[in-house]
């Protein structure tokens, strides 16, 4: 033991996913009582850190310490039982039973077998008072909002005496007074001397809240430090993992062979808003252009692809494409429109795992290649020989199942299962991510190429060098709302980063970390 | 926001009965609609309806399904479901009645006992090899048919001809109108007769569904039974048995139709394995009926009982009007069970329940979190 | 399910050919029994194969369709009460022969549509979607008739069954079109990708701009339809419409069909021969066990047995 006050010791943390290290000995102190932020980008492994200590994945090296002893829980529930519980983003509950029951599941009081509702209900009762709140227990826990829920989470976790809890975004669906309610919670926790693994992408409330953050960054941890004693714009740089004002070219396979010169306008999105959580998002794509949309985790880059796309109703705003009002409310009617989109969970919601390479890349393109319904063997036959070719699509057959290709293929694929329906703006979620170097190079040299023949293009992209380096503008979003606008001399990392850190003026959070404010370039 | 404090409910356990095992709004309203349809019988038919003889007849009949209902809303309430209650009901009432030769006692033990066993080999498909309840359940459904089926040939041919030296008489069982006799020397038959002028199977569903409210409202398994399904992984992830569970609840449903298929026997005095055609349907629907969600995670127990009095009125009454000389014949009775379901699942359906639930509690499609939950069952 | 009837049925055919558990030798009349099981199996195996050809398509999408019999019985129910109705005798026998193939399956896709919007407008699981037109759907051919059955004899409307154009039972033919023409639609049609893609994943389908509601409510139809076709070639068969035992059952050996031959019922598979085969399979060891004295009623057991190997080996494939 380091020093009597550490609660929690995590060294050398090693989790290997089939053709992946997701851990490389990464490692994570939390001291009893302190609110510790775990932050990082996408894919930097807080979540397999989350999942191996409290024993939804199994660690393939390293140690845990945890209150003094060597652990290794086997379950969720394993490791609850033992003082470590974890408050999910989706609340992990059970609507439709009542307040008392979610808190008390499991362990309720019995009198002769039966169970004994009175004792049980104050108890809860008891719990929930504990973390600073009195509802009726007795309701079904559907019937309150999800602030009052992750109490009841949180309730459940006192109720196991648990001497860490683990919040994983706790704050992503709440409004500024339930953040507010929430962190009451956590400071009581911490008065009581618990302390809290905090996870979060929205860095005010990061630092209103914490003690302490560990930076993560592709599987290993990079550093801790003292919250008093961080920038927020020196945080962003450490989780992008680039230096500020440092200047790195040549780290992407963008090119721009001849002029790209920006023609008329294709897309414009003004005011959009939604019931995701979408609130004010204004941005436009002109030909030949490719438009970098940055933003932390959870801004809602993802959402406002998925408005444009019609795939989530807006509540407000205008969507419009060369001029002409977008009412679709379906991706069928975006993609006769000239829209394409391919989605950041290529698994879920772009391939097709079973049927065929070919199958897959002429799906949205059938309307186009048959005639009375059928399947033009022949045009179907043209258009994957072309596009295996010219994307160098690495298949056995065009009839090999998609899910035996790697990801940057199945990612060619997708892409090509747009590019033959000529788009006149498409739409990139993370087009490159968790796919190899090498195909990463060769996909960015494609959208270059998409761009120079007049395809308006609009990437999400988390790689701070695709925005440099790709985009001639980039728009930045901050907690469902587009902040900024950068032009092409504008486009820096610096500058990127300072809109994404910025504090939202609506959000002003108070607490020991503001200093961070006016830190800005 | 945060409701201020309110009264804890708890001090009045009344409330907490009605709250926790007996009476949701939709049951309410089945209740009323029952007293409602009742008292319409009453007025229209008299005596004739309202009657003990009309009354015990009705309730005697449906206790079967009454039992089945019993057992299958667990099922339901796991978000699961069980087709092989009917087949169950009538391979019970051939061992039944083959075991009537020991008396009513042995005979309802043995034969719960095995009907209680075929249940767990649902349960053991659905929970542990993972196949949908529904093909598990179709399986069960189609092979305890089959065995039942076939059971008299077994007792009337096989046996006999494997053992020659035990006498015929001693099988029991009737190849020409393809039957398993009751041994009537026996009191097997007794436990379809009365204590005080009510009929026993009439008291058995009394203390069956007794036992079944307190269960699910005052134990932990029938507590749990609800969150699993409400929410099988938080479940899994608050370290719930639920596995053990869902085994468990396919044994129950199995061990009432065990019940329900010894009430059939005696009832029938023979037992024929061509009845109980269907039966898994009207068990269901009541369950449906009486307000248990077919997706699972909420039920209760007492609005089953009233799902199945509701639908054993209605067809009684549609029984009376065929008497009365009306052409409503009683092929119209599936094409009202029909209706009857699907307005019973439309008003449950996402369809009709999604816009005044607040739409914050739905998870958004749209944003894609870092990892899915650990246990997340492949497919 | 009134499995029960319909078997007792069979049996007494069964019983009433000699048996040869008795003479304990194979005889003249054994063979003889054999053919005719034989013959028995592929006639019966027509039905179940067009239906099941239906169900495949409809658990391709992931989706499951439990009315097959009982739309068979409505189908079924339907054209006799036209060509022994008023409109023979206004408009001529061939006019009431057309009405009579042709209102039917229209009526019988009618009921799969209602299926369909059932499971793409309100948002009902399937089985339970379904569940409504199994319970609902028997008792309305029931009550078109009064439940009474239907005999008649009309010998051109009776040619889908009985017709033997090459000596090959026209219900054959009818099989082997349907077949092929689900082949082709599964192979050869935008309709097949489409199906394909939403059992497989529907969330992708649905933002690669498939039609989704579209797609599944045709299956639906479909579905529907090929029962209906069946419905009306078991009347022709029996040349007598009886609601109470058209199509019972159907919807299981269809299942089985579907399960044994390969099409996982989870979705994004559809193995039309392999239902073919499915339903040859099926028939061929319930026959076989037949023919070697087993009790007829055992074959239920045997067929729960398969479905389940079936769906066990899916699952192993799967994992």
């Amino acid at each position: 033991m380091d020093s009597p006050d550490v609660l929690l010791q995590m060294r050398d943390i090693c989790k290997i996913f089939p053709g992946n290290v997701a851990l490389d000995n990464a490692s994570l102190e939390v001291r009893r009582g302190e609110v510790h932020a775990l932050v990082g980008q996408n894919g930097a492994g807080k979540s397999t850190m989350i999942k191996i200590l409290t024993g939804a994945y199994q660690r393939d090296g390293g140690s845990i310490l945890f209150d003094g002893r060597a652990v290794a829980f086997r379950s969720p529930a394993d490791a609850q039982h033992n003082g470590i519980s974890t408050i999910y983003q989706e609340i992990n509950l059970v609507p439709l039973r009542s307040v008392a029951e979610n808190i008390m599941l499991g362990k309720e009081p019995t009198r002769l077998g039966m169970i004994d509702w009175r004792k049980m209900n104050a108890t809860a009762g008891e719990l929930l008072r504990h973390v600073g709140i009195e509802v009726d227990v007795t309701r079904p826990l559907a019937e309150f909002n999800i602030a009052i829920q992750q109490m009841v989470a949180i309730a459940r976790a006192v109720s196991f005496k648990s001497q860490l809890v683990v919040m994983d975004e706790p704050t992503s669906s709440l409004d500024d007074q339930e953040v507010e309610t929430l962190f009451d919670t956590i400071r009581r926790l911490k008065a009581n001397g618990v302390a809290v693994i905090f996870i979060s992408h929205r860095l005010d409330e990061l630092f209103a809240i914490c003690d302490r953050v560990t930076i993560m960054r592709d599987g290993k941890t990079i550093e801790t430090r003292d919250v008093k004693n961080i920038r927020k714009l020196e945080l962003v740089s450490r989780m992008l993992g680039r230096e500020i004002g440092e200047v790195q070219r040549g780290a992407t396979s963008f090119t721009r062979a001849g002029e790209r010169t920006a023609g008329e306008t294709i897309l414009e999105v003004e005011g959009v808003e939604s019931d995701t959580i979408l609130r004010n998002v204004s941005l436009d794509v002109r030909q030949g252009e490719i438009i970098g949309l940055a933003g932390l985790l959870g801004a809602g880059r993802t959402e406002t692809a998925r408005a444009i796309f019609g795939a989530d109703p807006i509540t407000a705003g205008e969507i419009r494409l060369k001029g002409k009002l977008l009412r679709m409310g379906s991706p069928a009617n975006a993609i006769k429109a000239g829209i394409g989109y391919c989605s950041e969970d290529r698994k879920a919601e772009g391939i097709v795992p079973e049927l065929s390479v070919a199958d897959n890349m002429v799906l949205a393109a059938l309307p186009h290649i048959s005639r009375n319904g059928l399947v033009s063997a022949e045009k179907r036959r043209q258009i994957v020989e072309e596009f295996v070719r010219v994307l160098g699509i690495k298949t056995s057959s065009p009839d090999q199942p998609i899910r035996e290709l790697s990801g940057g293929n199945q990612q060619k694929v997708l892409l090509a299962r747009w590019l033959c329906l000529h788009p006149e703006l498409l739409i990139l979620d993370e087009p490159t991510r968790g796919i190899d170097v090498g195909a990463k190079g060769e996909i960015q040299k494609i959208v270059s190429q998409l761009a120079e023949n007049g395809v308006g293009v609009l990437m999400i992209t988390s790689e701070i060098e695709e925005l440099t380096e790709g985009s001639d503008r980039v728009f930045v979003m901050r907690d469902g709302a587009s902040v900024a606008e950068l032009t092409e001399g504008e486009i820096s990392q610096g500058a990127i980063m300072t809109a994404m850190a910025a504090e939202a003026g609506s959000h002003s959070a108070e607490g020991e970390g503001a200093g961070a404010q006016g830190a800005v370039v | 926001m945060t409701a201020p404090a309110k009264e804890q409910q708890a001090k009045r356990p009344g409330r907490d009965l009605l709250r926790y095992g007996l009476l949701g709004g939709q049951s309410r309203l089945v209740f009323l609609i029952l007293i409602g349809v009742f008292a319409l019988g009453s007025i229209v038919f008299g005596s004739t309806f309202y009657g003990a003889y009309n009354l015990k007849t009705m309730l005697v009949y449906n206790s079967m399904f009454a039992f089945m209902a019993l057992g299958v809303t667990f099922v339901i309430i796991t978000g699961g479901i069980d087709l092989s209650i009917s087949s169950v009901a009538v391979l019970s009432s051939m061992l039944a009645a083959w075991f009537s030769r020991f008396g009513l006692l042995p005979a309802l033990f043995l034969t719960v006992l095995i009907a209680t066993l075929i249940g767990l080999f649902n349960g053991w498909m659905v929970g542990k090899l993972g196949i949908q309840p529904f093909i598990a359940t179709l399986i069960t459904f189609m092979a305890a048919r089959g065995l039942a089926l076939i059971a008299p040939k077994i007792f009337a041919i096989y046996l006999p001809a494997l053992f020659p030296n035990v006498p015929i008489e001693f099988w029991n069982a009737n190849v020409a109108d393809y039957s398993i006799g009751i041994d009537r020397t026996k009191n097997f038959q007794s436990i379809t007769g009365e204590i005080w002028g009510i009929p026993i199977p009439i008291i058995m569903i009394v203390v069956a569904y007794a036992i079944g409210a307190i269960v699910l409202g005052y134990s932990r398994f029938g507590r749990h039974t609800l969150a699993v399904g409400g929410n099988e992984e938080a479940s899994r992830l608050m370290g719930l048995p639920v596995v053990r569970i869902k085994m468990a609840v396919y044994a129950i449903s199995g061990g009432m139709a065990g019940l329900a298929g010894v009430i059939l026997a005696s009832r029938s005095g023979t037992a024929l394995p061509t009845e109980a055609v269907g039966w898994e349907l009207q068990a269901i629907s009541a369950v449906v009926v009486g307000g248990t969600l077919l997706t699972g995670g909420q039920g209760s127990v007492v609005a089953t009982l009233f799902g199945v009095l509701l639908l054993g009125l209605v067809f009684n009454i549609l029984n009376f009007i065929n008497a009365g000389g009306f052409s409503l014949t009683v092929y119209w009775q599936s094409v009202v069970r029909g209706v009857f379901l699907f307005l019973v699942v439309l008003l449950q359906s996402p369809w009709s329940t999604h816009r005044n639930r607040p739409s914050r509690n739905s998870q958004r499609p749209g944003s894609v979190s870092h990892g899915n939950s650990p246990n997340a069952s492949g497919s | 399910m009134l499995v029960v009837f319909n078997i007792i049925r069979i049996h007494n055919l069964i019983s009433n050919t000699p048996t040869f558990i008795e003479r304990g030798t194979v005889n003249v009349e054994y063979a003889r029994a054999l053919q005719q099981a034989l013959s028995v199996n592929l006639t019966q195996v027509a039905t179940i194969v067009i239906v099941g050809v239906g169900m495949t398509l409809v658990v391709a999408t992931g989706g499951i369709d439990l009315s097959v019999g009982a739309v068979m019985a409505i189908a079924g129910q339907i054209a006799p009460l036209i060509f022994l109705g008023p409109i023979a005798d206004r408009f001529g026998m061939g006019v009431a022969n057309f009405l009579a193939l042709t209102v039917p399956i229209a009526v019988a896709a009618g009921f799969g549509l209602m299926n369909g919007l059932m499971v793409t407008k309100l948002r009902f699981q399937p089985i339970i979607a379904t569940l409504v037109v199994f319970i609902g759907g028997r008792g309305i051919a029931q009550v078109l008739t009064n439940g009474y059955l239907q005999p008649f004899k009309n010998p051109s409307f009776q040619y889908i069954a009985l017709g033997r154009p090459l000596g090959i039972p026209t219900q054959v033919y009818i099989m082997f079109a349907v077949v092929l023409l689900a082949l082709f639609l599964v192979r050869r049609t935008a309709f097949g990708r489409y199906v394909l893609a939403i059992g497989g994943n529907e969330r992708a389908a649905r933002l690669a701009g498939v039609p989704v509601g579209r797609v599944k409510t045709l299956v639906y139809v479909i579905s529907g339809a090929l029962a209906g076709i069946a419905g009306l070639i078991v009347v022709a068969i029996n040349a007598a419409s009886d609601a109470n035992l058209n199509g019972m059952n159907m919807e299981l050996d269809a299942i089985a069909a579907t399960a044994v031959g390969g099409t996982p019922l989870t979705g994004g598979h559809a193995n039309i021969v392999g239902t073919l085969l499915g339903a040859l399979l099926i028939q061929l060891v319930r026959y076989s066990l037949i023919s070697i004295g087993v009790p007829y009623e055992f074959a239920l057991v045997v067929n729960a047995f398969i479905i389940l190997l079936a769906v066990y080996f899916q699952r192993q494939r799967a994992a």
